[in-house]
């Protein structure tokens, strides 16, 4: 229950750090927060030559608005999306599932990038980027690239970044004024991870109304639920709309069996989550 | 090995470790602040958990020497002039410890808890106390001993 020997590297430049990156060539692991990579170390289930420390490049800590986004440095805290006016303001359905990562004393040290980048699809930060339709910022030595959650995401805990690539900025479109949102979670002990969780935004121009919809813990990667999005889009916002919508999340969502819970189960509380969450972010909206 | 140097419970301190070195056991074994407890070493029940520049943090999942120029506050830098905190008051009145394994935990996640949110319902103690897991199965005693000392703060 220690960690295995590693050199250790605090740099204070993203530069510093990607040249790190470089230099180990994949053998390197960056350390965040270090709330999910720690128990890994502490477990010997990563044993990494090197740990590149980020916590010490304060560039990468800050909350930001740009352009109709909200664009987050990955070094920030969970604690400070959590007390943010901005994300209040801007991205209400982040906050709300902020409350649902771990505990307290795991959001303080916790950031936005590095959960964003082990990718566990049971975490709720994946599931809000892919409802969103947000973007994260990739920088390695070659240069800065911008990719959209479907070409990030690849399958448990697997990202398509480089091994010299740092994730260093996530950007979440600003939620226009009067959205409802409602991040609805099941998990069997107050902090635990997902067994499913579902993220949900509406909004209505004029006579039109927008959806957005993605799962965590429910497959390989979170999921946004298109199909799910197109009932309500056209049915509007009516509660037989909201349970087809349901419905259909159950049908389009692709989980294993683990020891948590089986398939049939997480796809019975994806339809449920689902509803829950529509209705929410449906009674939340304003006009 | 690097050199740490630290504030711990107000004073300066300062000690040499090996990075792999987690900031609990350095507390420890190194500088002999016995008071913050090892449960699981991978951040589930909490007994470890200390205030790292104010904030309540699990000190297994931190390495010693990230907390290089930080201030740590552990259970032992909680009372004043001899005198046990408001806090430590109220759990002592309202039987919150039974074996006092997690209580370092649970104190140091409540101060955080009301010093965000000065009168939380029970409700909010009991989600902010889920961090710490209570093996004796005293939350009742514990959620109103943090309600009493939100109520006289």
């Amino acid at each position: 229950m220690k960690p295995p020997k590693f050199d250790y590297h605090a740099p204070v430049t993203l530069d510093e750090a990607i040249a790190l990156l470089v230099r180990y060539d994949g053998d390197a692991k960056l350390l965040a927060g270090g709330q999910s990579l720690v128990p890994l170390l502490n477990f010997r289930l990563a044993r990494p030559a090197a740990l590149i420390d980020l916590n010490r490049v304060k560039s990468l800590a800050y909350i930001r608005e740009h352009d109709g986004q909200v664009r987050f440095g990955a070094m920030t805290r969970q604690r400070a999306i959590e007390f943010s006016p901005v994300v209040a303001r801007r991205v209400p359905l982040l906050r709300e599932a902020t409350r649902w990562v771990g505990h307290l004393p795991i959001r303080s040290r916790g950031t936005i990038g590095g959960s964003i980048a082990h990718a566990d699809p049971s975490a709720e930060y994946p599931a809000v980027l892919t409802a969103l339709d947000g973007e994260v910022v990739a920088r390695g030595p070659k240069g800065e690239r911008t990719l959209p959650p479907g070409a990030l995401f690849e399958t448990y805990l697997t990202t398509t970044l480089a091994p010299d690539e740092i994730l260093t900025e996530v950007r979440l479109p600003a939620m226009p004024e009067g959205a409802g949102w409602a991040f609805e979670e099941f998990a069997r002990r107050q902090g635990d991870f997902a067994i499913v969780g579902v993220a949900a935004a509406v909004w209505r121009t004029g006579e039109r109304v927008t959806a957005r919809l993605a799962t965590a813990g429910a497959g390989a990667t979170a999921r946004r639920l298109r199909a799910s999005e197109e009932i309500v889009e056209r049915d509007g916002l009516t509660d037989a709309a909201i349970e087809a919508a349901a419905r259909r999340a159950s049908e389009l969502v692709e989980p294993d069996s683990d020891i948590h819970a089986s398939a049939d189960y997480r796809r019975h509380l994806a339809g449920v989550l689902t509803e829950r969450a529509l209705k929410r972010a449906r009674d939340t909206a304003r006009a | 090995m690097p050199d740490i140097r630290l504030t711990v419970n107000g004073a300066p301190r300062e000690g040499r470790c090996e990075p792999r070195k987690l900031l609990v056991d350095f507390l420890r074994e190194d500088l002999t602040l016995t008071g913050t407890h090892v449960g699981c070493e991978h951040g589930i029940c909490g007994a470890c958990t200390v205030l790292v520049n104010g904030e309540a943090a699990r000190s297994c999942l931190m390495l010693a020497v990230q907390a290089d120029g930080a201030e740590i506050t552990t259970v032992e830098g909680l009372m004043r002039d001899g005198k046990l905190h408001p806090l430590q008051e109220a759990f002592r009145e309202h039987h919150a410890l039974q074996c006092g394994f997690c209580t370092p935990g649970m104190l140091l996640t409540a101060l955080d808890l009301l010093r965000t949110n000065p009168s939380p319902s029970e409700d909010e103690v009991r989600e902010g106390i889920s961090a710490v897991l209570c093996r004796c199965t005293g939350y009742h005693g514990i959620v109103k001993a943090v309600l009493s000392a939100a109520a006289g703060a």
